[in-house]
């Protein structure tokens, strides 16, 4: 199937208009990181909309989970800024970092749930660790998050007792269990068949529909992100190409970009002498 | 030849660098470890006491049955062999001497030590490790939760309570072993054999080997923390840092124990 195949399905998109007014969840400016002396984002600019649906973009390799990792604190960045919720997250405290990260979500690429509890247990984790609820009031918590992403019944199953879409949906439930402002997704349909992965781009966008936050995605699939974005931001070898709506990106004459939607990869290195440097600088 | 050599220099440097980096760490570790114990409460992360219970029952209870079969085995070792060399002399019964001098001060806590490191500390580097890889630790942090408050610092609590008691227990068990082989081969009443031990060993003989168990404790737990922590790539890095972890934490073990055993022998 051609990209330019995929139709609009799902919840209608709330009209651009209306989010430009919207003020910024993440303001990322002249972002630079690097792992080791190696540079992997080159002066990235980007600012993500209240309630939008933002899809980060761009081939294996081209510095998408860098981004992600930095945007999340996990990754500190060499210079430039990650504002998020209005806060500098690298310039913060640990207490108020603390504090910021109970108004975010995180659903990583393959779920991160901790194999030693169950998935109730896992959902209720960040309720049990920032709140003083009941653990009844936890419990009922968890369940009703279980069932929007329609895991209800599995409470008691071991995370090695599931199949991939559903360690992606109890991911999902653990990352919003909080009714966090903003939803960060690495990869939600890697690893998927079709079906599953079409199924957890509907839940991505009934969550919206139904929680209001904001959602940042990161995927190499075009279709998943033709589907579920607001807008799309690609990134290619560190550096944003453009940052645009899914009929944008689509109509773009950037030569990179068009290779990206077409599939059209750079040919595969078969020398040995510049695969091994490639490794050799990747390992530094 | 020159160029191999300058080579080899780099590495070893750089091998020193990484060790004495890995020190650091485990000082870090140590003292964050500290912190949340003390300050947990006031940031709202507290040191879960049910995650500290069940480390505890993991690391000492559930490890009742191989220590007490080691120990009750190496008592009677000590027994035959302290036997067979004082016949020498024709001095069999100073064997007591023997068995209450070195159990308490050497036996108990390097043979715990040692099972503790193979048995809890191989599973906390492969705990962590896997973790790690799974990206359960950044699960962890982005969700606000202190990895090392959640994770080091119930094990390092149970480890420092946990590695003295079981060599508590562990000495125990070996002066009975060897109290049963004595009564066996030279007919020691079991009255004699504990009126005799009573008066060998003293109580800063106990401590001696009780202090030196907290250390053992404290350095399994920080060597296995690191090199699970230091896991790189799949089950194949899990694997090669747990064993890391037991062979460090031995050698850590040992050498402590030659330092303990230097500096009390002489003041
Ligand atoms: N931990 C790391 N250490 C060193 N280099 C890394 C590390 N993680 C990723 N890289 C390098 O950074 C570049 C971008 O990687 P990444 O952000 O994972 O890309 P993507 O997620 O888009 O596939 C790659 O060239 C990769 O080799
Ligand atoms: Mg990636």
């Amino acid at each position: 199937m051609s990209a330019t195949a995929v139709v609009h399905e799902g919840p209608a998109r709330t009209p651009d208009l209306e989010l430009v007014a919207m003020p910024s969840v993440i303001e990322v400016i002249d972002l630079v990181t690097h792992y080791g002396s190696r540079e992997i984002l080159h002066k990235i600019s980007l600012n993500v909309r209240q309630g939008e649906i933002m899809v980060i973009m761009g081939g294996s390799g081209s510095g998408k989970s860098t981004l992600l990792n930095t945007l999340l604190g996990l990754v500190r960045p060499t210079s430039g800024i990650v504002r998020i919720l209005g806060e500098d997250l690298n310039a913060i405290s640990d207490v108020e970092r603390t504090r910021l990260r109970q108004k975010t979500g995180v659903a990583f690429q393959g779920g991160a749930l901790f194999s030693s509890l169950n998935v109730l247990e896992n959902i209720m984790l960040p309720l049990r660790e920032h709140t003083k609820l009941d653990v009844q009031t936890m419990r009922i918590m968890a369940r009703l998050k279980m069932q929007v992403v329609n895991l209800a019944g599995f409470e008691n199953l071991m995370p090695s007792e599931l199949s991939g879409g559903m360690i992606k949906r109890a991911a999902l439930a653990r990352a919003v269990v909080m009714d966090p402002r903003i939803l960060f997704c690495d990869e939600p349909s890697a690893g998927l068949d079709p079906v599953v992965s079409s199924a957890i781009d509907d839940l991505i966008l009934t969550m919206r529909e139904a929680m209001g936050m904001s959602i940042v995605v990161v995927t190499h699939e075009l279709e998943s992100a033709f589907k579920i974005a607001d807008r799309i931001c690609v990134l290619d070898k560190g550096n944003i190409l453009m940052v645009g709506s899914v009929e944008e990106v689509r109509g773009s004459s950037n030569e990179r970009i068009q290779n990206l939607l077409n599939r059209r990869t750079e040919a595969e290195i078969l020398d040995p002498d510049e695969y091994l440097k490639r490794l050799t600088a990747a390992n530094d | 030849m020159r160029q191999r050599f300058a080579d080899y220099m780099d590495r070893a440097g750089r091998s020193t660098i990484d060790a004495m980096a890995e020190f650091g760490l485990g000082a870090v570790l140590l003292w964050q470890s500290l912190f949340w114990i003390v300050m947990g409460h006031r940031r709202a992360q507290p040191v879960r006491i049910n995650a500290t219970f069940e480390r505890c029952v993991e690391v000492g209870i559930q490890a009742l049955p191989i220590i007490t079969l080691m120990s009750v085995t190496i008592g009677i070792m000590l027994a035959i062999q302290g036997i067979y060399s004082l016949r020498v002399f024709g001095a069999e019964d100073q064997v007591v001497l023997g068995v209450g001098m070195s159990v308490p001060r050497e036996f108990g806590p390097l043979i715990t030590g040692i099972l503790v490191a193979g048995r809890t500390g191989s599973s906390l580097a492969a705990r962590i490790g896997t973790m790690k890889i799974n990206q359960e630790l950044d699960a962890l942090m982005v969700m606000g939760v202190n990895p090392i408050r959640f994770i080091v610092t119930p094990a390092l609590i149970a480890m420092t309570i946990m590695v003295p008691a079981l060599t508590f227990w562990s000495e125990i068990v070996m002066l009975i072993g060897a109290g049963w082989y004595i009564g066996l081969d030279l007919g020691m009443s079991w009255a004699a054999y504990i009126d005799r031990l009573r008066e060998i060993v003293t109580v800063d003989d106990v401590l001696h080997g009780l202090k030196k168990a907290t250390l053992f404790g404290i350095f399994i737990t920080l060597v296995g923390v690191i090199n699970g922590a230091l896991v790189k790539g799949g089950a194949e890095g899990v694997g090669k840092m747990t064993t890391r972890s037991v062979v460090l934490s031995i050698c850590a073990i040992i050498v402590t124990d030659m330092i303990f055993a230097f500096v009390a022998t002489r003041s």
